[in-house]
């Protein structure tokens, strides 16, 4: 994708190339325009230095310290050996792959299904799903967490006053041990994935409809045109989606603070909670270093696995 | 491909309008709780049956509000975050994306995978890190700790390269021809050009900080330095059930975003498409 983009405008500054190419480098005009390209990156490189590169060397350096104000020592591996014995950071490794485990599969294909449908509509029709279902999550995660503890609470919420209208009993939504966990992934699994159906749209809309032609010629029915032309076309968009919303999934950190807070007893800990708890709650920086390392391998070795896995077969 | 032609096909279609309709009324369901629920009186929405409309609507809530904590304080500390971070992202961002896009320098292409290489490194990684820099800063408890940190976002800087390299270097040598120098073709052929970009960027930053929760939640600390998620989140710890009011302090959040998003809902899906889920 890069060396697509970037061949063009080299193409269109090909004379100005040729011309400077017979010139030293150290010409002024070489200089000049080094210069002033240092100057225009610059005011970004600096703030990425100070709060990008600095901070990502002390977190790596810190999990391998024993943190405290003023004096600082070297541990080695002692608080990843101690991470290996705790049981919270286990539970909370547990619960975050549960979560993504079914999350992201479910909303990866509710998003392709719900696309698929729309994808033959009006432009009219088209705009209006797609803007109802990316319409909640333009609301911060805070507001969507607020509104979910009440649709679950025990007395009063609406999903209870529901059960009850289907001769159901309550249920303790996040109150029981048990039930927590699912009732946040349920939360997740309700929310309509509106990137994912935005983006299968593009894609969609983008396939040459020549394709589909010829398979009517060939006799291919409506679900066969499907099947083997559409979900095989836009699987860069579907590894795209998919290791978006795994990376997302596995920082999951607001809906659990506002509607459980981790309980109950350590119930729906998620690694972002628990990192949390770690560094301010507990003021243990070397271990909330150690675990967001360990948060940072998971995630860029599923990233690497599922590329290997969706990109098999795509052709680019 | 317009799937749904013959007879046949209509009745697809109907069906397909049939999932689809049900299902926006789901998306949309914890929406209107949010609404209905903070025009319904405080004594009428701990009820069983729960009223499923406001009947009659109330500010009563909203009233409430007002009281329960420094809700305009708030609300203007989310604004002032969202709108600095937001201009000198902007700002940064395309002055970057030019330099990288169109001038030749040493190291230009290595800086910038560099960079876009770290977009891969899970955020957490850096709040114990940056925590400690702001506190060696006295930056602790002030919106600099909120704003500061955000402007070190990359996803714009990739963005804005990749739509000014789109943009023909023949403008700029045209200008250059006529004696206007770096910062006159910046900002008078490339800022106008990268125009619609420059929006998706806008907007995207804009909400994103508005809606950012887990390191304002860090760094700050009295009651009036706090945004308002951040805010509503502690409201909601003093107020376990106050449902009304949490629920007025909910849509007062998410209401800009709301407009934001229904006035301008092509760039949001224009950004998406552009460079990626963000925010």
């Amino acid at each position: 994708m890069e060396g697509r983009a970037s061949d063009a405008p080299q193409l269109a500054g090909d004379q100005t190339t040729l011309q400077r190419k017979r010139l030293p480098w150290w010409t002024r005009l070489e200089w000049r325009e080094a210069f002033e390209g240092y100057l225009f990156v610059l005011p970004k490189l600096v703030l990425f230095a100070i709060f990008l590169v600095t901070p990502v060397l002390m977190g790596v350096q810190m999990a391998f310290e024993n943190v405290q104000p003023f004096r600082s020592t070297w541990v080695g591996l002692e608080n990843f050996r101690a991470l290996a014995h705790d049981n919270v950071f286990w539970l909370s490794l547990r619960n975050t792959a549960i979560y993504t485990a079914v999350v992201v599969p479910v909303a990866v294909m509710t998003a392709l299904g719900l696309a698929s449908l729309i994808q033959p509509l009006s432009n009219v029709l088209q705009t209006f799903y797609r803007a109802a279902y990316y319409l909640p999550a333009v609301a911060s995660a805070v507001v969507l967490a607020l509104v979910w503890k009440w649709l679950f609470d025990y007395d009063y919420g609406l999903f209870n006053y529901l059960l009850g209208l289907l001769g159901v009993g309550k249920v303790q939504w996040l109150v029981s041990p048990d039930i927590a966990l699912w009732s946040i992934i349920l939360m997740a699994i309700l929310s309509p994935p509106g990137a994912g159906v935005v983006l299968y749209l593009a894609a969609m809309n983008g396939i040459p409809r020549e394709l589909y032609e010829a398979a009517e010629i060939d006799g291919a029915s409506g679900f066969q045109k499907w099947w083997r032309l559409t979900v095989p076309l836009v699987t860069p968009t579907t590894l795209y989606i998919v290791v978006m919303s795994t990376i997302g999934s596995f920082q999951i950190f607001t809906n659990v603070f506002i509607m459980t807070g981790g309980g109950p007893g350590n119930a729906t800990t998620t690694m972002v909670t628990e990192i949390y708890n770690s560094a301010f709650q507990f003021f243990n920086f070397g271990k909330a270093s150690a675990e967001a390392l360990v948060l940072f391998a998971i995630v860029t070795a599923l990233a690497v696995v599922q590329f290997r896995w969706l990109s098999r077969d795509v052709q680019y | 491909m317009k799937a749904y032609r013959d007879w046949r096909g209509l009745g697809a279609r109907g069906i397909a309008l049939a999932i689809l309709t049900a299902y926006a009324f789901l998306a949309l369901v914890p929406l209107y709780w949010l609404f209905a629920t903070s025009l319904i009186a405080q004594n009428a929405v701990l009820k069983f049956p729960p009223a499923l409309f406001p009947n009659p609507p109330t500010l009563e809530n909203y009233a409430r509000l007002l009281k329960a904590g420094p809700i305009g304080r708030w609300l203007l500390n989310s604004s002032v975050v969202a709108a600095t971070v937001t201009f000198f992202t902007v700002l940064f961002d395309s002055m970057a994306g030019y330099g990288f896009a169109k001038k030749r320098f040493p190291g230009r292409d290595q800086i910038f995978w560099t960079i876009i290489a770290m977009m891969i490194i899970p955020g957490q990684v850096t709040l114990v890190p940056i925590f400690i820099v702001m506190s060696r800063l006295g930056l602790l408890n002030t919106l600099y700790a909120v704003v500061l940190p955000a402007l070190a976002d990359v996803f714009g800087v990739f963005l804005m390269r990749q739509f000014i390299l789109t943009i023909p270097s023949e403008l700029e040598d045209a200008a250059r021809i006529d004696g206007a120098g770096a910062f006159t073709i910046y900002s008078r052929i490339i800022v106008p050009l990268a125009a619609p970009a420059l929006a998706v960027l806008a907007i995207f930053t804009f909400m994103g900080n508005w809606n950012n929760f887990l390191w304002p939640l860090i760094v700050l600390n009295d009651t009036n330095k706090l945004t308002l998620p951040v805010g509503l989140a502690t409201l909601q710890q003093e107020n376990t059930v106050d449902y009304g009011l949490q629920m007025a302090g909910a849509a007062l959040a998410a209401v800009p975003m709301i407009a934001l998003f229904l006035s301008l809902q092509r760039y949001f899906i224009k950004g998406l498409t552009l460079g990626g889920v963000k925010g």
